[in-house]
């Protein structure tokens, strides 16, 4: 099914999405999407969402199935306590991404900006992943209490720095696996930088073929600099706050 | 170090009166009992006057005292101040403390009476005349209008948001599980089914044993996010944003791991054993526009059938931010007193940060109804509710309904000794040790709750009958019908009542 969305309410626009999936539709395409918010929120069935243009902010927030690959940028709050389902961003995206995401896996092709994988967390079988190819800025993996975040650094300018600033600040759970090196400096007190083990490099080599297979890159360029992970020095960075 | 500290209260025990049943060694959960020798024997240190030995004594051998030790009289260095320094000597950590605020600020409910009628206006009875505490929810919209149909009646024409029906303008507070029992949690829902009204799972999650009460479940949606997903949303009654509460304007919550067992886990949706850190902000949210995105999220993602609700502590630009509120979309406003009720905050920010709910509730209804938006959301006051009285007042200066936690909780046999942070909690509600949350039998809890419920809503009546009004609708923003004593002219007119007399 094709929706031209131009000019469209992004109210009305989801309207006719959710409406599109009630009535069984599996594949949805959405044309000149032009910043329409909460695209594929709330969707718990396994569709797939096509979207041309720019999807506006809150796209597959609370969303638990669906398959949403976008062919241009995107904005903020991507994947906004998502459960389950992919997200792949032939593009740039904004901040705050994969807000306490539970589940599911988010693909950035380019850059993104602040606060991405704040709060996020996995549940027992559950365990959310978001794989940047570009850079991405401060705070990443703010108060990360599980899932897997990953930042390539691909095509980047010369002096580009990796991420930002207070990486894995208040972190205690899950991994952030950076190709490359990251500056001390950068570092949120809670974490520490680790080479990679064999079990490491098992569970990474997934979501990189995924990636390449997803942006057309080579694994073999992806694996050519080595990866360093970050982790959480204490599960309990917040204990012995309190006097009892 | 503690050792130093001087015991806060003694326990009594009449040795003549005890027949060595050995109760109360098991029913303190707080270990201060045992049995040495041939009889009980109490490690007072240990002692937090929470009443359960003395309640369940069947010789009514034990009391619990004050401890007389005598400071040095002095009203800036009261004892109080000399035993948190010397705690915070000896650990270096924040003072914590459960309960709500205690400390000696003007209760303005304290200070305002409601009015009567006499011989020129009669009053109604309520025992013989229908008496309307039914309350609705949810955004309202600024006009009516009907069309006349083929058969000659009117109907609405006009599509209203969702709106959630109460029987009696309450709901229970938020209070999670994890702060406190299932069995507290089951109590309440249950109760909250039978009484026609709502409770709210705080941010802890919704158990699966709790699905059943849906229909009477505020979820929330806090800044960890804590168990939120599409089932969560879509089995309650109303999603609430959590901004901030009461107790602790501006900070956030954090569970330690220690109490995060198997079952809280579950409804948490994170790993047993670990922190469930909920941040101060929401990190999605820096603005009124950041709010109403989250708003709408949350309505995209349950089709716009529900209202929203957005909690928020009473600060002192409350007004400002409500209005910002009301238009960023929300249909409710839960707004919380600066003596509202937590399972755990820093001792300082719960008794120095906020403001009374009273003065807050009254600067909100004023603020929107001069914008012209009252109308656009509905209030519910919490924040130290005590009675049906401070109920009427609070619906008087503008609440549509109230919350009550710390009420609840006192009905399901609480005593207020406050140390329901550190999970020991004597009467199984603010625990996880099963053999301590064992002996809160939800459903005789639940019962206890009913019976305040009803025990309000009929003085409630009582007191509308009283005024001559038939409609707690009648009531709600009626200030005309509240007199203020001992209040000085700006309180008055923050509160916009007039003097007793006037
Ligand atoms: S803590 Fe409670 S049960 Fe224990 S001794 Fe004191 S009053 Fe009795
Ligand atoms: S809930 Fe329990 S621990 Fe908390 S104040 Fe009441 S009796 Fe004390």
């Amino acid at each position: 099914m094709r929706i031209d969305a131009r000019g469209m309410y992004y109210r009305d626009l989801n309207k006719m999405i959710h409406q599109a999936v009630k009535n069984g539709e599996t594949e949805i395409v959405l044309d000149n999407v032009n910043g329409q918010r909460y695209i594929g929120t709330g969707i718990n069935e396994k569709v797939r969402i096509t979207v041309n243009g720019v999807p506006g902010n809150d796209l597959a927030a609370f969303m638990n199935g669906p398959e949403i690959t976008v062919y241009a940028n995107a904005q903020d709050g991507i994947g906004n306590t998502m459960n389950d389902g992919t997200v792949v961003v032939h593009g740039g995206a904004g901040d705050v991404l994969g807000y306490a995401m539970r589940g599911g896996k988010i693909f950035i092709k380019g850059n993104v900006g602040y606060r991405v994988g704040i709060h996020m967390k996995e549940y027992q079988d559950r365990v959310p992943a978001i794989v940047v190819g570009g850079t991405a800025g401060d705070f990443f993996g703010e108060y990360m209490a599980g899932g897997i975040l990953v930042v390539l650094g691909l095509n980047r300018k010369p002096g580009d720095p990796l991420t930002g600033d207070y990486l894995g600040t208040g972190m205690h759970g899950g991994i952030i696996y950076l190709r490359g090196e990251v500056e001390r400096y950068k570092l949120g007190k809670e974490v520490e930088v680790f080479e990679l083990n064999e079990e490491d490099e098992k569970k990474l080599q997934p979501f990189l073929e995924e990636y390449c297979a997803h942006f057309g890159f080579e694994l073999e360029e992806v694996l050519s600099v080595p990866f360093c992970k970050l982790l959480p020095v204490s599960k309990r960075p917040y204990g012995r706050l309190y006097a009892y | 170090m503690s050792v130093y500290l001087p015991a806060e209260f003694n326990v009594q025990i009449d040795h003549t009166l005890c027949r060595r049943c050995r109760r109360c060694v098991a029913e303190c959960g707080f270990g201060t009992l045992s049995f040495k020798g041939d009889k009980v024997v109490a490690d007072h240190k240990k002692c937090v006057a929470c009443q359960r030995c003395v309640s369940t004594c069947p010789e009514a051998a034990i009391n619990v005292v004050k401890n007389p030790l005598a400071y040095k009289e002095n009203h800036h260095w009261t004892p109080e101040h000399i035993k948190n320094l010397h705690k915070q000597a000896a650990t270096g950590g924040m003072l914590l403390t459960g309960g709500g605020n205690d400390k000696v600020y003007k209760s303005y409910f304290d200070h305002m009476v409601l009015d009567a009628c006499q011989v020129t206006n009669p009053s109604i009875d309520p025992l013989r005349e229908p008496m309307e505490l039914r309350t609705y929810l949810g955004s309202k919209p600024d006009s009516l209008e009907f069309r006349y149909s083929e058969n000659g009646e009117y109907k609405l024409k006009t599509k209203l948001n969702p709106q959630v029906k109460l029987d009696t303008p309450i709901v229970f507070s938020a209070m999670s599980y994890g702060a406190i029992s299932l069995n507290a949690h089951k109590a309440l829902a249950s109760a909250a089914k039978e009484c026609g009204i709502l409770y709210n799972t705080g941010e802890g999650g919704l158990h699966k044993e709790l699905y059943c009460y849906g229909e009477n479940t505020i979820v929330q949606v806090a800044s960890g996010r804590f168990g939120v997903n599409q089932e969560y949303l879509n089995r309650a009654a109303v999603v609430e944003i959590k901004c901030g509460q009461g107790a602790k304007p501006g900070i956030g919550g954090h569970l330690p791991g220690e109490k995060v067992n198997r079952e809280v886990s579950q409804t948490r949706m994170i790993p047993e054993g670990s922190d469930a850190i909920s941040p101060a902000p929401h990190h999605d949210i820096y603005s009124i526009e950041d709010l109403a995105q989250l708003i709408y999220a949350i309505k995209e993602a349950t089709g716009y059938e529900k209202p929203v609700s957005v909690k928020i502590a009473a600060v002192h630009n409350v007004a400002a931010i409500a209005s910002g509120i009301a238009r960023a979309g929300a249909d409710i406003i839960y707004l919380d007193g600066f003596r509202g009720g937590t399972g755990a905050a820093p001792t300082i920010i719960r008794d120095n940060v906020g403001i009374p709910i009273e003065i807050a509730l009254a600067a909100v209804d004023d603020r929107l109804r001069k914008e012209g938006i009252r109308n656009k959301v509905s209030i519910i006051a919490s924040g130290g509710i005590r009675s049906s009285a401070d109920m009427a007042k609070a619906i008087a200066l503008g609440a549509d309904a109230v919350a009550v936690g710390t009420a609840a909780l006192i009905a399901m046999g609480c005593r207020l000794c406050q140390k329901c942070y550190t999970g020991s909690c004597s009467w199984g509600i603010a625990t996880q040790r099963p053999e301590l949350v064992r002996r809160l039998n939800p459903d005789k809890a639940a019962q206890c709750l009913i019976n305040m419920i009803r025990g309000w809503s009929l003085e409630l009546k009582e007191i509308l009958g009283a005024l001559g009004v038939n409609a707690v609708e009648s009531l709600r923003g009626s200030r005309e019908r509240l007199r203020g004593i001992g209040l000085n002219e700006t309180e008055l007119n923050i509160l916009g009542i007039k003097p007793a007399g006037r």
